[in-house]
Formats: C-alpha cells, sequence, structure tokens
C-alpha cells in the first residue's frame, strides 16, 4: 500500500472487513445450498438450483474482490455487486409474476425474503462502500 | 433401537423427543451467542475494538457447539437419525465454524469494526442452529 497525500480507506478494511464477512456467510449459505439442491433433486427445479448455484458464485467472487483491493479487486467487486442487485431485483419481481418459474427457493426469490433481505440490502451496501473508497 | 413400536410411531416419537440438539446445550448456545451479540454491539457503538470478553465469549461459544456436535455424533452412534440429513450436517460444520470465523476476522480488524463482524457472526449463529433443529425435526420437508 503506497501512502498518498491523501490516503484513501482500501476496500479490505473498516467497513469493508465486516462488508467481507457478510459477504463469506452468504457464500458459504448459498454454496452449501446450491450444492445438496443440485446433488439431491437437481430435476425438480433446475433453473432455480442453477441460479442458486450462480449466486453462490457470485457471492464468492465478490467477497475475493473485496479483499483483494485493488483496482482488479474493485472492478471484479463492482461487477458482482452491480449483477447481484440486478439479480435480486429481477428475480424478485420475477417470482412473484410467474411462482412457476421458480418453483423451488433460491436465495434471491421474493427479493431475499428467506434470508431477512439482506440478499437485497448486501449489494446496495457493496456499491456504497466502492463508491465511498472510490479513487478521484 | 431397543424400542419395538410400529415404524411410524418410532419415526415420530425419535423426531419429537429425541432430538440431540433441541436441548438445554442449544438453548444455551443461543442465548450466549446473542448475549454476545448484544455486548459486540455495544463495543461497536462505543467504538471499542473486540475486547478479552469478546474473545472470551467467542472461545465458550465454539466450546459449547462442539459440546452439541459431540452430542449429536453420540445420538448418531445410537441409532437416531434427522430428518434432513444433507441439509443438517451442512448446517451443524457451518455452526462449530462460525465462532472461529469470527476469531479470525475480529483479531486482522482491532477496530470497531471487529467488533460488529463479531456482533453480525453472533446474529447468524442462532439461525443456523434453529435451522439445525428443523432439520432434525422436519422429516421429508
Amino acid at each position: 500500500m503506497v501512502e498518498t497525500r491523501a490516503p484513501r480507506q482500501a476496500t479490505n478494511t473498516g467497513p469493508g472487513r465486516l462488508l467481507i464477512a457478510v459477504y463469506l456467510l452468504f457464500a458459504i449459505a448459498a454454496t452449501s445450498r446450491a450444492g445438496l439442491q443440485i446433488a439431491t433433486r437437481f430435476a425438480e427445479a433446475p433453473v432455480a438450483y442453477l441460479l442458486s448455484a450462480l449466486a453462490a458464485l457470485i457471492y464468492i467472487v465478490a467477497a475475493v474482490g473485496l479483499a483483494r483491493a485493488g483496482h482488479t479487486g474493485r472492478r471484479v467487486a463492482l461487477a458482482c455487486c452491480s449483477v447481484e442487485l440486478a439479480g435480486v431485483v429481477g428475480v424478485g419481481v420475477l417470482s412473484l409474476a410467474d411462482p412457476e418459474l421458480f418453483p423451488d427457493e433460491t436465495v434471491w426469490s421474493g427479493f431475499g425474503s428467506g434470508y431477512g433481505y439482506v440478499p437485497l440490502v448486501l449489494p446496495a451496501l457493496g456499491l456504497l462502500w466502492l463508491w465511498r473508497t472510490r479513487t478521484r | 433401537m431397543t424400542e419395538t413400536a410400529p415404524p411410524l410411531t418410532s419415526m415420530t416419537s425419535a423426531a419429537v423427543a429425541g432430538s440431540p440438539v433441541d436441548g438445554l446445550l442449544a438453548t444455551t448456545t443461543i442465548v450466549l451467542s446473542l448475549v454476545l451479540a448484544v455486548w459486540a454491539l455495544v463495543a461497536a457503538v462505543r467504538n471499542r475494538p473486540p475486547d478479552r470478553m469478546q474473545f472470551a465469549g467467542l472461545a465458550v461459544l465454539e466450546l459449547a457447539l462442539l459440546a452439541l456436535a459431540v452430542v449429536t455424533l453420540v445420538a448418531l452412534g445410537g441409532g437416531e437419525r434427522p430428518g434432513e440429513p444433507g441439509a443438517f450436517f451442512g448446517y451443524l460444520v457451518t455452526l462449530v465454524c462460525l465462532p472461529p470465523l469470527a476469531w479470525v476476522l475480529a483479531r486482522m480488524e482491532p477496530t470497531r469494526w471487529g467488533s460488529a463482524i463479531v456482533c453480525a457472526i453472533c446474529l447468524v449463529t442462532p439461525v443456523v442452529a434453529v435451522r439445525l433443529q428443523q432439520t432434525w425435526e422436519v422429516v421429508g420437508g
């Protein structure tokens, strides 16, 4: 870390570390859920389970991006948080409009209601954090 | 194993009465975790890094969770089975890993945000514990 005239906080310290911790928790939750669903009853709702797997992957990559800080890490985290926000809103709307599309729960169903709406809040906080720590 | 009741009755009674994750020990871990979460939250609000109490609390919580895991393994050895084995073991492994995760992250972050991390993970732990209890009891749910 090179100290500049106006030192900026890296994405992996302070509040960022809390964010990474929550991302890790969701990475674990989504990965286990998707793994179990795909391993035991994939045929029942392939779309929902593949979506769970995708969500899990995004949580992992976002956590790594935030933890790596740096330029690339920030861009990776930015992409992940954006996709996540679009995903949770999109799937939320779709699961309300056409419940048959997702016969089984995913992390993102009902705007993440099964997880206390944290999946909805998390990408917003991630984007806010990236914006707060941006280079000018 | 020792009972010779009809299959349905034995399954139901085992699921309701014999749950190893639904006793005093499980309740203790949930209460302890919530107390620790409040303690860590107060520290975070007061702009304090994780103190010795928080690390001690995490250690005690981990010991209680390990005891819970041992009790569960003993029950499994005795022939009892969870309602949803896959999910149950997933939750059990996750549960035991949570306090060490909080410990490591709190050590890396000696600021108020370290306390916030302890608080967050101690709020998740009771949720996982309750899900653990549900996956033992719910048969085919």
